[in-house]
């Protein structure tokens, strides 16, 4: 009880200690003020007064939204004498190997950069600024030489490092037994079974209005259709971010869409936000990083040439190029496992004052990494807006499908988890394809990196990421890709290589995502 | 003067003179080697006819028609694919001119209200004979943009923009002076139409979109229209400033491939369904509601315009493909009606479109004669007009003008 108690006043104290450096803070101050001259307020029930004026003009509601957002990002409540580095990552072996992969993917920028005998920074001349400044709504009408560029790493390289990832304080043996492993991931996890999903996933049962189900057009939508958007509504007019979370997790009617995800982010476009997008805006102007001919390339490669993303490419470079000159982004990193790069300047190699992290962000792009993006911008079409959407979506959830780390929603995770699952659930298609050298996972890894984007059709990419939000976990991609293979096992079954594997496999935008994991989690014999 | 023979050349065709019996192979014949040629050879028990050989349905082209139809006897149940004077529908300046005095007979009949539903065509005059009546209302707009399009011809070719008198003049210089060097060639006919220049902008790109509508017969009025069609983007950004810069402006699929932005992968096209979900995430289900019931406004109005001029021969059935773009407003504008839509295929995607949707074309014709008559969908087609609207509601429609009479279309559903 005393440890909880401790646990709990330790958060308290870590949030308020973050809350009081926010604009929110300063704006509670600045209406506690300004109520001072309402005439309901006091002087004895001072205190009273002006918690019950917060409550009613929904001041109180926002900073509840903080709080919750808070939460919902906040680690899980550690030893206070914990070091910091547990934050990041509890296990050591996972922040060794994190480490040399960084090292790995440095030493690859480090090395393009030479080869080019191109700067990791320079200051553009005046002339080439205003070109971009006139050009900076139409940036993919540009067509730059990025041939000699290549992307620093792909999501098949990163698979190549986990596959490797080994704890050194658990012996595999060479014996096969029930312990063993039969996947590409050797590392002892927890994950849930598809009895714990369904209890963690509750709302998605059979029993349950859903949107991507209960929607269709044959289904009149007296039946649940128009009721849930109704609570929608309500839940808007609210502006409750946790009303809103539990929402969501039934979906998100197509017109709310853009404005509760805002709410469940916490994001509110004051004018201090679109300024500080200026600025990222004319830190892009101002300096070329070779960060951006990295971006440039991913977007040309992948969401130039997708059917429906295409539309969106200047959209794109808006944000990524913004993204990456974001210091702010740099906090997260005390709770993500990875560590932000270091470059030295030219010269002072090893001099810790010449230290500066690069790119500015401390996140370096790879193949496929522009596909965060091209989903927002069909909910988002005001670029500070977008950005700031996001930017929160990296900050709380992409991170973790490109670090190293034991949280249950890290990549690693994630592929224990649909391993498992195939494993237990359909154990001979699991053996047949591994039998024929189609390790599934090889096959759902691309899907999971890059959370379905650029696989399914955006409506029912959207309705996942609507669960993704309303479960603040990603463990739903796992699940959804074992749904997937569940789905198509009768022709995998008869696949004799992994290339056909892969094609069976290849075509995955007809697929209607809730009712396959709904199948899968409620509707399958365990 | 013999006429060249060809391969679409039926000569003094009769089709033999016995009804097709139920049962035997129906005989195609069709000259385009697309899509087309691919859904038909897939159909069972229609067999293709070459050359001399008798028909029950031909797939034509207009050239062939024009030159054709008038001397072809066709038996009851022979089925062709264009009615002989379609162009009063698709020729620029013909639908113009019909939708303009079917509109002052709607102000006539049934009041300025209802007129005004057909004020979705940009203002046009037809050129040159209507010249000086087109300088009369260039002059009460200065400094907007006007858009010169060829009455005939397709893909965009021949079409220009400008916004000074000077423009055009030298234009009609420059084709005065080729007349006196080639006598046989007719001035080409051309209309002059006011340019939408706040056109709804996606990506900054403006797009167009392309619906197929099948008229079965126009006296009564039977429409069909198909659930699917695209959206068809130009590949650079739109802007005023660059009028000449034909890639900008004009979005067929035709113009772009020939841009130096295009890359072929890309396919420039949105499925109508993602482009219907994108507005509706972006202005509401109302409001996109509201764009495609004017959008069904058009369709009708239309084909009502030259309900009355069009020989209804009841042989003749014909698949318009209906350009249309959306201004800013989310008002719906008729650029023009196709009745030779393309039927090649850009991508994957669309070729798999353009498959069901002859396939579905195919179905509502009925050669093998299975529908009862009453449906009120068949395929991706459904049944917009039926001499009157058709409601999604099942019993008779309600006619009082008030109530929930929702028109049975499901355009990008």
């Amino acid at each position: 009880m005393l440890q909880e108690e401790s646990d709990l006043s330790l958060m308290i104290a870590q949030i308020v200690q973050k809350l009081k450096g926010s604009n929110l803070y300063s704006q509670l101050e600045r209406q506690a003020w300004a109520s001072l001259q309402r005439p309901e307020i006091k002087l004895e029930s001072l205190k009273e007064d002006i918690k019950e004026f917060f409550k009613i003009s929904g001041w109180e509601k926002k900073l509840q939204n903080a709080v919750y957002s808070e939460l919902s990002v906040f680690p899980l409540p550690s030893h206070p004498a914990a070091p910091p580095e547990h934050l990041k990552e509890p296990l050591v072996y996972m922040r060794k190997a994190q480490g040399s992969w960084e090292k790995r993917i440095l030493k690859s920028l480090n090395s393009m950069c030479t080869e080019l005998s191109i700067p990791l920074a320079r200051k553009r001349p005046v002339g080439e600024q205003k070109e971009l400044l006139n050009k900076w709504n139409e940036m993919g009408t540009d067509e730059p030489d990025l041939s000699l560029f290549r992307p620093v790493y792909a999501p098949k390289d990163f698979l190549e490092v986990l596959i490797n990832l080994r704890n050194p304080n658990y012996e595999n043996g060479d014996s096969l037994s029930f312990r063993t492993h039969l996947g590409l991931i050797q590392v002892p996890l927890k994950v849930k079974d598809i009895p714990e999903l369904k209890e963690c996933f509750v709302e998605l049962g059979l029993n349950t209005g859903q949107l991507g189900i209960d929607d269709s057009t044959q289904v009149p939508p007296e039946l649940f259709e128009n009721e849930h958007v109704r609570i929608g509504q309500k839940v808007l007019a609210e502006q409750d971010s946790a009303a809103a979370q539990q929402y969501i997790r039934q979906g998100s009617p197509t017109a709310l869409r853009a404005e509760l995800w805002a709410l469940i982010l916490n994001i509110s476009s004051e004018p201090e936000d679109v300024l500080y997008y200026e600025q990222l805006k004319t830190n892009v102007i101002q300096h070329d990083l070779l960060v951006d001919s990295l971006i440039y390339k991913d977007v040309k490669l992948t969401a130039s040439n997708d059917d429906y993303y295409f539309v969106f490419e200047d959209y794109l470079y808006q944000v990524l190029l913004c993204f990456s000159r974001d210091t702010s982004v740099l906090s997260h990193f005390a709770y993500n496992s990875a560590s932000p790069p270091k470059s030295y300047i030219r010269g002072k190699l090893g001099l810790e004052e010449y230290a500066v992290f690069y790119p500015p962000n401390g996140v370096i792009p790879f193949h496929g990494f522009s596909m965060y993006v091209a989903p927002l911008c069909f909910l988002y079409h005001e670029p500070s807006k977008l950005y700031q959407i996001f930017r929160e979506m990296y900050v709380r959830f992409f991170f973790r499908l490109h670090s190293i780390s034991s949280h249950p929603s890290g990549i690693v995770s994630l592929c224990l988890l649909f391993e498992t699952l195939l494993q237990t659930y359909l154990p001979q298609l699991f053996y047949h394809l591994r039998e024929i050298g189609a390790q599934p996972l090889r096959i759902s890894f691309k899907w999971m990196v890059r959370a379905f984007s650029g696989y399914l059709a955006t409506d029912q990419l959207l309705l996942l990421w609507d669960r993704i939000l309303g479960y603040n976990s990603l463990e739903i991609l796992a699940v959804l890709a074992a749904a997937v293979f569940a789905f198509r096992a009768v022709n995998l079954m008869e696949v004799t290589s992994l290339a056909a594997a892969e094609a069976v496999l290849a075509d995955l935008s007809t697929l209607k995502v809730m009712p396959l994991l709904q199948i899968f989690l409620f509707a399958t014999v365990t | 003067m013999s006429r060249p023979k060809n391969q679409n050349y039926k000569g003094h065709g009769l089709s033999k003179g016995k009804e097709r019996e139920q049962g035997a192979p129906i005989r195609f014949k069709t000259a385009l080697m697309n899509t087309l040629m691919d859904v038909l050879r897939h159909r069972p028990g229609w067999v293709e006819v070459k050359d001399e050989g008798e028909w029950d349905f031909y797939w034509c082209d207009v050239s062939w028609l024009r030159e054709n139809f008038d001397h072809t006897y066709m038996e009851e149940h022979v089925r062709i694919s264009h009615f002989r004077n379609h162009y009063e529908l698709t020729r620029k300046n013909y639908m113009v001119k019909n939708l303009k005095r079917f509109r002052k007979q709607l102000e006539r009949e049934a009041g300025k209200l209802e007129a005004a539903k057909c004020d979705f065509f940009p203002k046009t005059f037809e050129l040159p004979s209507e010249y000086h009546l087109f300088v009369e209302e260039f002059r009460k707009n200065p400094g907007i943009t006007w858009i010169m399009k060829p009455v005939a011809r397709s893909q965009g070719k021949g079409i220009f923009l400008f916004r000074r008198l000077k423009d055009i003049m030298d234009w009609r210089k420059d084709t005065r002076n080729s007349d006196d060097q080639k006598d046989d060639i007719p001035v080409e006919n051309y209309v002059a139409q006011r340019y939408i220049e706040n056109p709804y902008l996606i990506g900054g790109r403006k797009f167009d979109l392309r619906v197929y509508v099948l008229v079965m017969s126009y006296i009564p009025l039977r429409a069909w229209l198909y659930r699917d069609g695209f959206a068809r983007f130009s590949n650079t950004r739109f802007t005023l400033n660059s009028i000449d810069d034909q890639y900008v402006h004009l979005t067929n699929v035709a113009v772009q491939k020939t841009s130096p932005d295009y890359h072929p992968k890309k396919g420039s096209k949105w499925m109508l369904q993602r482009f219907r979900q994108y507005l509706a995430s972006k202005h509401g289900p109302q409001a996109v509601e509201t764009l495609f019931r004017d959008m069904d406004n058009i369709f009708i109005k239309s084909l009502q315009s030259v309900q009355k001029v069009i020989i209804s021969d009841k042989h003749c059935f014909e698949l318009y493909g209906y350009d249309i773009l959306i201004d800013q407003d989310l008002k719906p504008w008729l650029l023009e009606v196709n009745a030779s839509p393309s039927l090649t295929a850009s991508s994957q995607e669309d070729y798999e479109l353009k498959t069901c949707l002859l396939e579905d074309t195919l179905h509502v014709v009925d050669m093998e004669a299975r529908l009862t008559g009453r449906e009120k969908r068949v395929g991706g087609f459904d049944l917009m007009w039926n001499d009157g609207p058709v409601s999604r509601e099942e019993g008779p429609p309600d006619l009082s003008g008030m109530g929930n009479f929702v028109t049975n279309t499901h355009l990008g559903m």
